[in-house]
């Protein structure tokens, strides 16, 4: 064999029955570097293809996730309309149905996170960017990196069984006696204090948010250059001042993105929430301390024992609102994120 | 005051801020994990891993629990790492441009930050409402729908790294593409990969809402997956919530293993990282 064998088909009749026949007798020991060539080429596409169908299959993961939220929550959507945003019935046994609570409860529970975490996270990105001695950050860094791996179930136990008690023992009596005297903010902080509650809830989802926020901040923040942060300093800057006037106006879009990151996980965190959020339907106070519920807390204890029907239907509704919220959430925060790549001039 | 005395006084005000803020941040890894470490010893016993839940009040151990985290997880890996990691090399080898790639990159990045309950919704209503109710198969479905999204952001992070001078390299000497990618690419970024992976199995050990009403719970032995299934996460919850103290003691147990676990593989996965040329 060898590449003259090519040449020889131009041969006749013969010559083709002989190479048939070589061929043949050549298939059985080795193939034709043709052979190799046509495999080749079939295995690259049978790879190509089957690594595009995997890529395909996460596309439709989400329509799918989409398309059966919309289906299963129909009997819902149809019996109570936009009307389910505002009302704030929530009876199984009456099948009336409104999600105003829970997505109070969401809204404000995340707010709160995001109300202590980002300037903690900005605190700690500081730190780890500026501060911290080069031996130190590593392992800094990989603390808080930590404590984003521990599951949120320990979060929500630990939350329940150890923080909330002392919360509700000595904090909520100081935040009352103090914040709570004050005219119009006040209001939040009055009323029973019995540790679980919307703020207790609020200040978990902080401490689980921090590390997402805080290292996607320190991330951006040894994004920019140098040279920028050097002249900031040649001309007699202090470090807050290359901070605040330098490396945060460069890297404010990637800020943001790391914010809406941090904000879409705590409006989809389920076990940490339900554990201290107190679980009620009743809401009629403005009160931070007073019980709620959230979306999450509602799926994580009503789902399973729900009947089918519209209770079902009712729950898997709110299951899609937050995936909407959340959804435009995450996409706000990737695409602020791409921005500041396609700023600095880095391939996407 | 003056003007440099001011803005000195505003440095050292910010620096002594953002330090207090990082003590923030390690107080409570700190507090958390001590309480962890303090009151799951407590629960600690050999009846923890040779007796199964008990009813309230009664004796037992967490074996059933323990038994079917550890199949669900290592199913839920078996279905999702290779399913991750061919769509991980779609994305850096084939798609750099188009829109599919492009796509399937955002609409990843959102899956991956999405709430887990979402993914427990969506398996509950295409398999547990439809096909046979409330399964092991369905909690491990819901899982591997969890890993996907992170091994695939790893491996395409990983492969990019790989310098394209190996890829022309192998090209060169005639190599069919599959043969680079699987040959070649794939194996210098292994280590990243199973970094991934590694991370992956971490994120989905102490994943308990997918689990709510996909898995469910149970309460006795049992190895069959087509019936709910006893897993640790449902059972600390439940656990958690009861006001039995027996049953809180078991909860602390389960949670204290299960944090020894995920942090004990995220160790793991940086070792493995480092110790494979990763940055």
């Amino acid at each position: 064999m060898g590449p003259s064998e090519g040449r020889r088909r131009q041969g006749g009749l013969v010559d083709a029955v002989n190479e048939a026949v070589h061929a043949e007798v050549r298939v059985a020991h080795e193939p034709h570097p043709d052979a190799y060539l046509r495999r080749y080429r079939l295995q690259d596409a049978a790879f190509f293809n089957a690594t595009r169908a995997f890529a395909v299959l996460t596309l439709v993961t989400l329509a799918g996730i989409i398309v059966s939220l919309v289906v299963a929550s129909w009997p819902s959507i149809q019996k109570f309309g936009l009307a389910f945003l505002w009302t704030s019935d929530w009876n199984a046994p009456a099948q009336k149905f409104g999600a105003l609570i829970p997505i109070y409860g969401t809204i404000v529970t995340s707010l709160i996170a995001l109300l202590i975490a980002v300037p903690v996270s900005f605190g700690i990105a500081l730190f780890l960017t500026e501060l911290s001695p080069a031996w130190l950050r590593r392992p800094l860094g990989t603390a808080i990196e930590l404590l984003a791996a521990i599951p949120s179930i320990v979060y929500g136990m630990w939350g329940l069984l150890v923080f909330a008690p002392i919360f509700g023992k000595y904090v909520q009596p100081a935040l009352s006696s103090t914040l709570g005297q004050l005219p119009l903010v006040g209001k939040l902080f009055g009323g029973a204090q019995i540790g679980i509650g919307l703020l207790c809830a609020g200040i978990i989802l902080a401490i689980m948010v921090i590390p997402f926020i805080a290292s996607v901040m320190r991330d951006v923040f040894e994004v920019t250059p140098p040279m920028l942060k050097e002249s900031a300093y040649a001309v007699g800057a202090t470090t807050w001042e290359v901070m605040w006037n330098v490396v945060l106006p460069y890297t404010k879009v990637g800020v943001v993105g790391g914010v809406m990151l941090g904000l879409g996980r705590a409006l989809g965190e389920t076990m940490a929430v339900t554990f201290v959020i107190g679980n009620t339907n009743l809401l009629n106070n403005i009160s931070l301390f007073s019980p709620g519920n959230s979306i999450t807390s509602a799926l994580a204890n009503e789902f399973a024992e729900a009947d089918q029907g519209l209770h079902t239907a009712a729950l898997m509704e709110l299951g899609l609102i937050l995936f909407l919220i959340t959804f435009i959430v995450l996409a706000l925060s990737k695409w602020l994120l791409v921005k500041l790549k396609i700023n600095e001039g880095a391939p996407v | 005051m003056n003007l440099v005395a001011r803005r000195k006084l505003a440095n050292s005000l910010a620096l002594a801020l953002s330090l207090a803020a990082m003590s923030f941040g390690l107080f409570w890894l700190g507090w958390i994990l001590l309480d962890v470490m303090r009151l799951g010893f407590e629960g600690l016993s050999w009846g923890l891993f040779t007796k199964m839940t008990p009813p309230p009040g009664g004796e037992g151990g967490l074996l059933n629990a323990i038994v079917g985290s550890v199949m669900m997880v290592g199913l839920a890996m078996l279905i999702g790492t290779p399913i991750g990691i061919m769509a991980g090399i779609y994305l850096a080898e084939y798609g750099q441009r188009g829109w599919l790639a492009g796509t399937t990159r955002f609409i990843n990045d959102i899956l991956l930050s999405a709430p887990s309950i979402v993914i427990g919704l969506f398996v509950y209503a295409i398999l547990v409402a439809r096909v046979g109710g409330f399964s092991g198969w369905a909690g491990v479905v819901a899982l591997a729908l969890i890993v996907i999204p992170v091994v695939v952001r790893t491996t395409e992070n990983m492969l990019i790294l790989v310098p394209n001078t190996l890829r022309e390299a192998a090209f060169a000497l005639g190599a069919p593409r599959w043969k680079v990618i699987s040959g070649v690419t794939l194996r210098a970024a292994s280590a990243g990969v199973v970094t991934g992976v590694l991370l992956a199995v971490a994120r989905i050990t102490g994943e308990t809402a997918p689990l709510l009403f996909t898995a469910l719970s149970n309460q006795f032995w049992s190895l069959n997956m087509n019936e709910p299934i006893a897993n640790l996460p449902v059972t600390i919850f439940k656990f958690a919530m009861s006001p039995f103290n027996d049953w809180q003691k078991l909860a602390w147990a389960g949670v204290f293993l299960i944090t020894l676990g995920v942090l004990a593989i995220n160790v793991l996965a940086r070792v493995v990282f480092a110790k494979g040329g990763g940055r």
